[in-house]
């Protein structure tokens, strides 16, 4: 695995989000919070629970808005109001509860809000779907990111957590165009699921994504992170090229000790 | 229940043959078919028993008769189940007819034309329906069980006012025949079900409105989050249920020739009867047209059938409650199966 520094990245960040701020009431979930991430890099997001972790990128994909800062995605200034404008912005998001519809198939849940249909001067709601086309890029997708899925028409209901995963991440990679972010996405699965789910972050990464990766398994970072930035209490402590020298250092810069 | 939780854990925490995880796998995959395809299965049963006890049964004028005094059921129930597919319900359907109904023989009363006629009913409906969506949408309300509730009762009250309390005979005549003539040897009502059913077909299984439906029924917050209108799309379903409840009000006093604030009582509940016996999950995101159609058919045939037989209208209640228990236990099974589904192919891999 190739150790990608900050200095490879000479263009600008493609995301970049500057003092972050936000509050439940009188919890400060985020306090004066920056990240950059680049293409073709995976940046890992640490952190013990309740660290923010999960705010930041609530944040970041339109679900909750800052009190405080900046997004700005490509150099431009973005106000993300809903996770619509998100992935309008070409931000994807792979959510801890996956956000899937259980009664809709693979095809049906990669394209839920922006399935393929025409006549284009119908209103939106009364296009005809290409269900044809939809199912053809879903069949496609599945076979070059790798995926197993036997029964690409069956719900998503049948099937086991770590396909239902892959369909999550897979949705992602349908879309994405700039950033993916992941959110615990190997916490609910065994090795072998991990494995399958690890190697599709890393596919994402290769077609010129910016990764943001939030998990609690150092293995997975030291694999597959460039950089890791870490946060406690709302607040950004800290940032390591994560190594297997330096897991120690990592884990007590999360703990704080 | 929970009996039956632990044995499954146990079960799963035990190490098995391939070959054993593999013949259960099949085993439920058959159970899941035949739950899929089991209301279908069941009214087929029920017509060959029925045909026999009753030589009376299959004959045209009685299969007229019963598509004739269903085609209300049929209507209203369709509206029902788009509304049931977003873990909805529409409580108001009975009274949203009746009140339509009586607005319609006023209006005919007033000198208007058929077609206006008709067309009062039908917005009549789909108003009402539209006074339940944004109420519960925009109200922020838990439930639509509330506001459902209340405009049963609000319209219904209304009905009861402008009709005085009793029904307005006289219909236009076109509207008079469509509800009890027969068009090449069919009721005329069964044309405006079967065109009803193939317009909601093609909305829920051709267009992406239909297929935001789905969503919202399966999950509505990662509808959100994937960017569908939820609010729009709940709105919609309430208001179609509601216009269904309109032609529903066009068919029956075409029917009987009359508005009468009386039509449509417990409507509400064989509406909703007939999309679960159909086979349509009550949890949300399962079921298509072809669910109500058939639930409606088998109420109409389990009434017509025990009419036959002389058996009281008070037993006739009872058999068709038991009925839903035994199609919403169904549904619990499928769901069930489902996750035992999910766990085996865990265990088996892909
Ligand atoms: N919607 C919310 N309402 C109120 N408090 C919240 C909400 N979301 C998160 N919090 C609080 O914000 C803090 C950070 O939570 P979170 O971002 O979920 O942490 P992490 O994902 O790192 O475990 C916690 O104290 C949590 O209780
Ligand atoms: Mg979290």
């Amino acid at each position: 695995m190739t150790q990608h520094l900050p200095e490879a990245h000479p263009q600008h960040p493609v995301l970049s989000v500057s003092g972050a701020c936000k509050r439940f009431g009188s919890v400060v979930a985020l306090d004066n919070v920056s990240i950059d991430v680049h293409r073709g890099e995976i940046l890992a997001l640490l952190g013990d629970n309740g660290a923010g972790k999960s705010t930041l990128i609530k944040c970041i994909s339109g679900v909750h808005r800052l009190d405080a800062g900046d997004v700005v995605i490509d150099g431009a200034a973005n106000v993300l109001r809903s996770p619509a404008d998100a992935r309008l912005a070409g931000i994807e998001t792979v959510y801890q509860d996956l956000a899937l519809f259980d009664n809709l198939t693979p095809a049906q849940n990669f394209f839920a809000g922006r399935e393929i249909a025409g006549p284009r001067w119908f209103p939106r709601a009364m296009r005809f779907l290409n269900k044809r086309k939809m199912d053809e890029q879903t069949r496609s997708l599945i076979q070059s990111l790798n995926v197993s899925l036997p029964h690409l028409d069956a719900v998503v209901a049948l099937m086991s957590g770590g396909q239902r995963q892959a369909i999550a991440v897979a949705r992602s990679a349908v879309f994405a165009r700039k950033v993916v972010i992941l959110d615990e996405p190997t916490a609910a699965l065994g090795q072998r699921e991990s494995r399958k789910v690890l190697d599709l972050i890393g596919a994402l990464r290769d077609r010129g994504n910016a990764i943001i990766l939030i998990t609690h398994n150092m293995e997975h970072v030291t694999e597959l992170a460039c950089r890791a930035v870490v946060l406690r209490q709302g607040r950004r402590v800290g940032e390591l090229v994560p190594t297997r020298d330096n897991k120690q250092e990592l884990v007590s810069m999360i703990v704080g000790a | 229940m929970t009996g039956m939780d632990e044995s499954l854990e146990r079960e799963v925490a035990e190490p098995r043959s391939a070959a054993v995880a593999n013949s259960e796998n099949i085993a439920v995959a058959v159970g899941l078919k035949l739950l899929g395809a089991g209301a279908v299965l069941i009214l087929i049963g029920l017509v060959l028993v029925l045909s026999l006890l009753s030589p009376y049964f299959l004959s045209p004028r009685n299969l007229g008769n019963i598509l004739a005094q269903t085609a209300v059921v049929c209507v209203v129930a369709m509206g029902q189940h788009l509304v049931i597919l977003t873990k909805g319900i529409d409580l108001s359907v009975g009274s949203n007819l009746a009140l339509a109904s009586v607005l319609g023989a006023l209006s005919f009363h007033a000198g208007a034309s058929t077609l206006t006629v008709v067309a009062v009913m039908v917005v009549a409906g789909a108003a009402v329906g539209a006074v339940n969506g944004l109420f519960y949408v925009y109200g922020r309300l838990p439930h639509p069980f509330i506001i459902t509730l209340a405009t049963l009762s609000i319209a219904k009250g209304i009905a009861l006012q402008l009709a005085d309390g009793r029904a307005i005979p006289g219909m236009p005549p076109a509207i008079r025949s469509l509800g009890q003539e027969a068009f090449a040897g069919l009721p005329g009502s069964v044309f405006v079900v079967a065109g009803v059913a193939g317009l909601m077909f093609v909305l829920t299984q051709s267009t992406v409105w239909g297929r935001w439906v789905y969503a919202v029924g399966g999950k509505a917050d990662a509808a959100v989050r994937m960017g569908i209108p939820v609010s729009a799309v709940l709105v919609s379903t309430y208001v179609i249920s509601g216009t269904c409840a309109g032609i529903g009000a066009v068919l029956l006093a075409g029917r009987t020739d009359a508005g009468s604030p009386l039509f449509g009582n417990l409507l509400e509940l064989d509406t909703i009867a007939a999309v679960i016996i159909g086979g349509a999950s009550f949890l949300g995101g399962r079921g298509h047209i072809g669910h109500a159609l058939i639930g409606a058919i088998m109420i109409g045939v389990i009434r017509n059938a025990l009419n036959l037989l002389n058996v009281g209208v008070f037993y006739q209640l009872i058999v068709i409650g038991v009925v839903i228990v035994i199609a919403v236990e169904a549904d619990v099974l499928r769901n069930h199966l489902e996750s035992r589904m999910r766990v085996l192919r865990a265990e088996t891999g892909p």
